[in-house]
């Protein structure tokens, strides 16, 4: 299988800058959720409701799904310098399935979100974090598969702009509200009806709650399979549309 | 090695189509050395990434190395190297690991890629820098990274889009020299681009000089030469009036044409120059002209595409 093979060497291509240097490649995007976990997280414990009874249960899934957000939709940016040097042109005309040189990234991306969001999962269950195991690894299954989604959109995207200034003004445009409207932060239970039907909208608040019933054990929720769904409707329409653009581009 | 009928590829701008390369018939047999050339823009690169399955051509064929570029890219792919204009590592890379990678990409097993890199590694003058940084390597040493990540699998023709742009002269003379010995190695079939008129002339054993989209001549730099009818002399007198009377004088010399005056100086295409000037000499001598200096140029490329286009190539790339 030429897909196969070439996918797996595109993966291993992309993971060796990551694996020469760890501490930048992993290390500084784990920053934010931590410092959200120091900083934030105790905010809540005075708040009524679920979120104040334990805050660390309820905060977590949230942040595994920021975190997943942000690893996978800012993965497009590895590619800009390297449509702007000669190397993607330069893999272009070897003999690659031009979806590979699309998997192989994706999957590299999947894979550092996997060790990043077990990381944040060993580092907080010494604070108090009560997770069920198989509801935790449910969990961040459902992340993988709409990481995978988010990927291959932002690759499609950094083919598509090309330019290094525009890319990340696209992206924090399009992220900040997703970001606000998950219930993240603050139940949007919270939130004024309007701003509620809002955020029932985004599709990733639809994946937040499912993280939330998975995290706790609570396999029947509805959120559940809503949110799952959700996650591997934006995986295939993703792949399906990125894989047009890479075949296209074999044309 | 290269066959094309009637290639062509026009892109859609916001004013309106531009057809960057028109009806290219184009034919490069096994073992020749080829440099297109011409102004920028003039349909290099284009055709290039044509003959490379990098761009779809609007219309016409091409069969490179066997291959039919629509047909089967990934045949065409198989078989030919490509070095683009820009460095072909990626950030963050190490010099051995992207060339094992490529290796492994053109279907090199582990052992047998290991093992090229290495030997290119050798042959370009990379060794000892398989765990350095692609990015950290001198302009020169990059250069050489991209063309030994373009032989990697051997490839039967390679492509070498505006190879030494960038290049300090001394890293130009190199990558010459390394391009000779690996081409007089292993027989490859060379297609370059450039628009260095004197990297075309010392280098090239066939010219084949584009403008808008269209091959305008073809042959080797002294064929090319021959199309320029003789020698330039320039002869630097004191005055316009001197320079009118000189003109008179050489206008005499048999074989002088296209004789003109500009400021002080007088400008003439001779059959020989060098055989010319002693007579052109004494005769200007006799009418008690002074003469401050004299040139004689053989006719250069530029020489050739100001012929064929009234416009100088330097002129053009501005």
């Amino acid at each position: 299988m030429p897909l196969l093979r070439d996918t797996w060497l595109v993966f291993l291509r992309q993971l060796r800058p990551t694996l020469h240097n760890p501490v930048t490649g992993l290390g500084f995007s784990l920053l934010q959720p931590v410092l959200y976990l120091a900083l934030f997280a105790p905010l809540l414990s005075g708040m009524p409701g679920a979120m104040g009874r334990n805050s660390l249960d309820w905060f977590v899934p949230g942040v595994l799904a920021m975190l997943a957000l942000f690893g996978t939709s800012f993965a497009g940016f590895g590619l800009l310098p390297e449509l702007r040097s000669g190397a993607h042109e330069r893999l272009l005309a070897a003999p690659v399935s031009r979806v590979a040189l699309l998997l192989g990234r994706v999957m590299r991306d999947i894979a550092i979100l996997l060790v990043q969001s077990t990381a944040i999962l060993l580092l907080v269950i010494p604070f108090g974090l009560r997770v069920s195991p198989l509801g935790a690894a449910a969990g961040l299954l459902v992340l993988l598969v709409m990481g995978v989604g988010l990927g291959t959109l932002s690759y499609m995207l950094a083919m598509s702009v090309k330019q290094e200034f525009v890319f990340p003004a696209i992206l924090q445009t399009t992220t900040m509200p997703l970001i606000l409207l998950s219930g993240i932060l603050l139940p949007m239970e919270l939130a004024p009806t309007w701003l509620y039907t809002l955020s029932r909208i985004n599709p990733l608040s639809h994946v937040v709650d499912a993280e939330r019933a998975l995290f706790a054990g609570d396999f029947g929720d509805p959120s559940v399979l809503l949110g799952s769904g959700v996650a591997l409707a934006v995986a295939v329409v993703a792949l399906a549309l990125g894989t047009r653009l890479m075949r296209r581009l074999a044309a | 090695m290269i066959h094309t009928r009637d290639l062509a590829r026009t892109f859609t701008t916001k004013s309106g189509p531009v057809e960057a390369v028109r009806c290219l018939d184009l034919d490069v047999e096994a073992g020749e050395l080829v440099a297109f050339l011409g102004p920028n823009g003039a349909g290099k690169s284009t055709t290039l990434r044509m003959l490379t399955t990098l761009l779809l051509p609007t219309s016409g064929s091409a069969v490179v190395a066997g291959r039919d570029v629509v047909a089967d890219p990934r045949g065409v792919r198989r078989r030919i190297g490509y070095v683009g204009q820009g460095h072909a590592a990626g950030a963050g890379q190490y010099v051995g690991d992207e060339l094992v990678n490529q290796g492994r990409l053109y279907g090199l097993g582990k052992a047998e890629a290991r093992s090229r890199a290495d030997e290119l590694m050798a042959e370009l003058e990379l060794e000892g820098l398989d765990r350095r940084e692609a990015a950290h390597l001198s302009g020169g040493q990059q250069r050489r990274l991209d063309i030994a990540m373009g032989l990697i699998h051997r490839p039967e023709l390679l492509f070498l889009d505006e190879p030494s742009t960038g290049l300090d002269p001394h890293s130009r003379a190199n990558l010459w020299a390394h391009i000779a010995r690996l081409r007089e190695a292993y027989a490859t079939t060379i297609v370059l681009t450039t628009h260095y008129l004197d990297e075309a002339d010392d280098v090239a054993e066939r010219v084949i000089v584009i403008d808008h989209g269209s091959v305008i001549a073809d042959g080797t730099p002294d064929e090319l030469k021959g199309k320029v009818s003789g020698d330039l002399v320039l002869l630097e007198t004191a005055s316009e009036e001197d320079a009118r009377a000189a003109a008179a004088v050489v206008e005499a010399v048999p074989s002088a044409h296209s004789v003109d005056t500009a400021g002080a100086a007088v400008r003439m295409r001779v059959e020989r120059g060098d055989a010319v000037l002693p007579e052109v000499l004494r005769a200007v001598d006799a009418r008690g002209l002074e003469l401050r200096t004299v040139q004689v140029h053989r006719p250069s490329l530029d020489d050739v595409f100001l012929t064929l286009t009234g416009r100088s190539l330097r002129e053009s790339d501005r």
